[in-house]
């Protein structure tokens, strides 16, 4: 597998292209019926009085200044129910000491009338590959075992100064290498709306603890679909904003040109929130923008406010070649579902095509090996993490890194190296660079002519444990629908829409919403009405909702 | 291109491989090896001597010179440079030579996960000085990459440097080779400059277990700046396991900023190559972007050297010389290297040319393998996605470009003009010190002459023994022009001018002032009655100058100047004496 994978791009070219090139796709008939049509996808029993899309920060932060409840108790809340899922869920690599003895601090700022940052006493998780001063943070990596960064990554320092209080760091699959978290080289999480299904990856126990309601929101990096893929998995909303929005400064690196650091949260206001804290410039990353952040939230209007076609005169496009063959019917009928819930809204949705959608995928898979098996390097056991004992340097570094490196790891570093060889560079890295220019005009064009596109968050839903381990392409395949947006560095918002069956077993799914470059503004206004909107369903997972 | 790193590189697995029986333990995370090192300093000197693969050149010393006149030497030199700048190229960490190792470095440039690199834009503007001072075209889009391999001293497995578009390219540079070697005017082409970060350094233990440079770097932890807290933790805990089987790597070097300048295959002997990392050297302490220093490691050249008889067109094969470490070891080495080519070459034995590098041995004085099988290193070099491209505007460079200073070229085209001999243009033009300070006495109304006499003769011999800087003696360009007119209009004589030169040299004061102070006799009444005294006291002597013995003007002078206690103005004193004397004949 790897040998044929690293040898010749072309299987895995073939292989997305057969499965997902869905030109053929009947959609000639009405592709949007009326939401009557589908709304049998949405679980018929669940009768709820509040939607479960409030924002759990907003919530947090008047609980707070009224005084009504103390950050203790409210951190003591989600640390129980950390406490009491996380045997099952395993979302957490490590959790702070510390949570208590801050949500104290917060309490003494408010009885000291002192001013509260926008996220006092809201417990966040942290994705592993995100350094924290105060926890140790190996990026789901054996080599990093144990590894305590010595600074706070830009995004982390933000959060602190806006009062939020680090619950732990989440699990993933190493550096970032997966689409499940199975790849972790600690542990497997699961996903909290059935244990025998995976949490998404790679930010698997950001979305998970999220999911589980094991901390209020999360932070997750997004390089290939790793924020997005996850949150449709877990039925949270998961936010890959603009490359350069956020500060790269202590993620650790796994594809530098694709990488960026995005949000979870249980409704879109808080994942809206979250990123207001992280955005900005950083003069510690020469690849973060120094365009302005504007104040996502306070363009969020609230629910009792909207009129009956709140989203009047926007133009959404679905992108048709997400939507056929290889991509599951459950799916598919929820895309279409939510499409007309948009029309319904007001937005004009129409088809439309992107020509280059199939080719991002082994581009996608081509440079983000390039620059991983680059980004990597540094993991030499000579200045930190594991050293094992050698006769001489180059079995230093082949101990070090056979030892640290799991299994994944190792594949891509390999199709990385060979790709950049000499000699094989123009065939592969330069012409996946080709590729990427062609897969950004198209998405440029496509956004001039639309506000938003949206597409399936992955053409399934939670894939079962185990079910993709051995086949690497099926697994890289699933990543279908997110890899472009990283390849034209645009923003993206995934937002619960809908179960894969009716019943105790349906599974959540995700619709992806896809702007124009810093255009997160609009991903959010529009996440947020949809969720605001959606009758009859609760993205809460059974085995926490009694207690939410 | 940079095979410097790569020398280190094999020195080590070698040395591992000469001791079969090194055996190596794990405490506390650190590796100890319980071989003896030779305890050199840097890793590429000291042991390479005792490789057994020496391939010696036969006959050297028999080589003669009519032989040499047969062949032609190819050589092109990669000269790096390392920048001055207060930072580091991608950090905010400082870079002083000779500090603590490991008291200047960051999570940037200790390449710890998640950390960035950010660019210095003082490098920027210190490489396209230097393109332009080259005479480069400039890109004015250009591109960091990466270029990887790993080694101990790269933190992060990679170097930034640039590939395909370096900041400056298709350049020449001009020189005058020294007169005591025949002279002459030079070009040599420049292939391109480029900018790149500098590794660390590798530092062997003296006693082997390195336990004591441990405890060492241990007790430099505390010491580091309050701003420097997190720095401090990087040390401490990375200390243990820095240690590198029987090395420490000191990574205060890492990520200084350096430019690479690659020639033209233009140099044709020792001389030729030597004169031209000079010129380089004088080029970047003229521009102020470096100090130039090849004991330091600020200038380093590695240079490629290839023989062909006369006529033939290709270039035989090449061999890479590293280690020296002065321009008179780079004449020698390569002058060295070129022997020992064509000596083979002579007895029909081109095979044994390889491609190799070389190391030269300064205590043997010759060159000796450091390793041969020079496989093609892959560097699988690609855009570095952590930095924007480098776009320079037009402005930016002209504004650049218009305050360049006088370059050495300028200089000495100059110098000749004003009429100075070469031999005088080139030890000026050497030392841009020593041009300001000329340059300024001039200025002041010193006669050129004069001023580059002074300046090369008393003042040079002053610097010298006193390892000075002109810079930093007390004596300043305005004074030393004023004691050039002070003997130029017969105030003081040259005598004299010496003394006061060396007091000025030494103490500072004006010229003026010392004249003063030595109450130098001016006058000329008292100069006159001083000469009718020894006139009146010298009958004798007076007789036998007016009977035609006019050599004794010389002893009526010394007595006078005697009388005087030497305080006498010379060319009054001879004038008033030489009217007495003829005046009643």
């Amino acid at each position: 597998m790897l040998s044929a994978a690293a040898q010749n791009p072309r299987p895995l070219l073939q292989r997305g292209g057969r499965k997902f090139n869905l030109q053929k796709c009947r959609r000639s008939r009405h592709f949007y019926h009326s939401v009557q049509a589908v709304s049998s996808f949405y679980p018929q029993s669940e009768t709820l009085s509040s939607p479960s899309s409030s924002s759990e920060i907003l919530t947090i932060r008047k609980s707070l200044l009224s005084r009504e409840r103390k950050a203790v108790e409210i951190a003591q809340n989600y640390l129980n129910r950390l406490r009491s899922t996380e045997p099952q869920i395993r979302s957490f690599l490590h959790i702070s000491q510390n949570v208590m003895s801050e949500a104290e601090q917060i309490d003494r700022k408010i009885e000291r009338n002192e001013e509260l940052g926008p996220l006092a006493g809201v417990l966040i998780g942290v994705k592993d590959n995100i350094c924290t001063v105060d926890m140790p943070s190996t990026g789901g990596s054996r080599i990093l075992e144990n590894y305590r960064p010595t600074f706070d990554a830009t995004a982390v320092r933000k959060l602190r100064e806006c009062g939020a209080i680090i619950v732990g760091k989440t699990n993933m699959d190493e550096f970032g290498m997966g689409s499940t978290t199975e790849n972790s080289g600690f542990q497997v999480t699961a996903n909290p709306w059935n244990a025998e299904r995976v949490p998404g990856g790679s930010s698997g126990g950001s979305a998970a603890a999220v999911s589980a309601r094991q901390c209020v929101a999360s932070l997750g990096s997004d390089t290939g679909g790793s924020v997005r893929q996850p949150a449709a998995f877990c039925g949270v909303v998961g936010m890959k904003p603009t490359y350069g929005r956020v500060s790269r400064y202590g993620l650790m690196a796994y594809a530098s040109s694709l990488d960026v650091i995005g949000c979870f949260g249980s409704s879109v206001a808080d994942a809206a929130i979250l990123l207001e804290a992280i955005a900005g410039h950083d003069r510690f990353d020469a690849t973060s923008s120094k365009r302005e952040v504007p104040e996502f939230t306070s363009q969020l209007e609230a629910a009792e406010f909207l009129d009956s076609k709140p989203l009047k005169g926007l133009r959404v496009g679905v992108i048709s070649e997400t939507l056929g063959d290889g991509v599951d019917s459950g799916i598919v009928s929820s895309i279409q579902a939510a499409a007309s819930h948009l029309e319904e809204l007001g937005c004009t949705v129409k088809e439309v095509n992107m020509p280059s959608f199939s080719l991002g995928l082994p581009a996608y898979y081509i440079l983000a090996s390039c620059e991983s098996s680059s980004n990597l390097s540094r993991y030499d056991g000579i200045r930190y993490g594991n050293q094992i004992a050698a006769e001489e340097l180059t079995s230093l570094y082949g101990a070090c890194r056979a030892n640290g490196f799991g299994s994944e790891v190792k594949m891509r570093i390999l199709m990385g190296t060979y790709a950049l060889s000499a000699g094989y560079y123009d065939a592969y890295y330069k012409r996946a660079q080709q590729v990427r220019t062609l897969v950004q005009k198209n998405l440029k064009a496509t956004l001039t002519e639309n506000d938003v596109l949206i597409s399936p968050a992955a053409p399934s839903p939670a894939y079962r444990m185990g079910e993709k381990k051995n086949d690497p392409l099926a697994m890289y395949a699933g990543d279908i629908m997110t890899v472009n947006v990283n390849l034209a560095g645009i923003p993206a918002l995934v937002v619960p829409c809908g179960f894969s069956e009716v019943g105790p077993s349906g599974l959540p799914i995700g619709l992806q919403i896809i702007g124009a470059a810093f255009d997160e503004a609009k991903l959010f206004k529009v996440g947020h009405i949809f969720e605001r909107t959606l009758q009859r369903c609760r993205f809460v997972p059974p085995l926490v909702d009694k207690d939410v | 291109m940079i095979m410097a790193s790569i020398c280190s590189r094999v020195v080590f697995s070698r040395s591992l491989l000469l001791c079969p029986s090194a055996f190596l333990t794990r405490r506390n995370g650190a590796l100890f090896c319980t071989m003896q090192s030779s305890g050199t300093q840097t890793v590429t000197k000291g042991e390479m001597s005792k490789t057994p693969m020496e391939a010696l050149p036969r006959k050297q010393t028999k080589v003669h010179e009519g032989m040499l006149k047969d062949y032609e030497a190819v050589i092109g030199i990669e000269t790096h440079v390392q920048l001055s700048t207060l930072t580091k190229a991608f950090c905010s960490c400082p870079y002083m030579y000779g500090s603590q190792p490991n008291s200047t470095i960051c999570p940037v440039c200790m390449g710890l996960p998640g950390a960035l690199p950010v660019l210095n834009s003082k490098v920027i503007e210190f490489a396209v000085k230097v393109g332009l001072a080259l005479n480069c075209e400039l890109s004015l889009n250009s591109k960091f990459d990466r270029k990887q391999y790993f080694y101990p001293d790269l933190p992060k497995g990679y170097q930034i440097s640039q590939f395909d578009i370096p900041i400056a390219r298709n350049g020449f540079v001009d020189l005058d080779l020294p007169i005591e070697f025949g002279g002459g005017h030079r070009r040599f082409g420049i292939t391109r400059v480029h900018m790149e970060e500098d590794a660390g350094k590798l530092l062997h233990s003296e006693n082997g277990t390195g336990s004591q440079e441990r405890t060492f770097f241990y007790k430099l932890s505390p010491g580091l700046g309050s701003n420097m807290k997190c720095f401090a933790m990087v040390t401490e805990f990375a200390v243990a396991s820095f240690q590198y089987f029987d090395s420490i790597v000191d990574f205060n070097r890492a990520g200084v900023p350096l430019l690479e300048i690659v020639s033209e295959p233009d140099i044709r002997s020792g001389l030729e190559a030597a004169e031209y990392a000079a010129e380089i050297q004088r080029l970047v302490r003229y521009l102020g972007v470096s100090n130039g220093n090849m004991q330091e490691g600020s200038l380093r050249c590695d240079v490629n050297v290839s023989v062909r008889p006369i006529g033939q067109l290709e270039f035989g094969t090449k061999v890479e010389i590293k280690n020296m470490n002065s321009f008179s070891a780079m004449h020698r080495a390569i002058d060295f290297e070129i022997s020992r080519q064509a000596v083979l070459h002579n007895e029909g034995q081109v095979d044994e040319i390889v491609q190799e590098t070389r190391l030269w041995d300064e205590g043997a004085q010759r060159t000796i393998t450091m390793r041969t099988k020079e496989g093609l290193a892959d560097y699988r070099y690609f855009p570095e996605p952590d930095l924007p491209e480098v776009s320079l505007t037009r402005e930016y460079v002209d504004k650049i470009s218009a305050s360049l200073p006088e370059l050495p070229e300028m200089k000495r085209r100059r110098y000749e003009k004003m009429g100075l001999s070469m031999q005088d243009v080139l030890f000026l033009a050497n030392d841009v010190n020593v041009c300001n300070f000329f340059d300024a006495a001039v200025e002041k109304g010193a006669d050129v002459k004069m001023a580059a006499n002074w300046i090369m003769g008393d003042i040079a011999a002053y610097l010298k023994n006193e390892r000075f800087c002109i810079n930093e003696i007390k004596l300043t360009p305005e004074e030393l022009a004023e004691l050039i007119s002070s003997i130029k209009n017969g105030i003081i004589s040259g005598k004299i001018g010496k003394e006061i030169l060396l007091e000025l040299v030494a103490k500072g004061g004006t010229v003026k002032a010392i004249i003063e102070e030595k109450d130098l006799i001016t006058d000329p009444v008292e100069i006159e009655k001083m000469v009718e005294e020894v006139i009146a006291e010298n009958p004798k002597q007076l007789e036998q100058y007016r009977e035609g013995k006019t050599r004794l003007q010389g002893f009526f002078a010394g007595q006078v100047m005697k009388a005087s206690k030497g305080k006498a103005n010379p060319v009054l004193l001879n004038k008033i004496l030489l009217e007495k004397l003829n005046a009643n004949s």
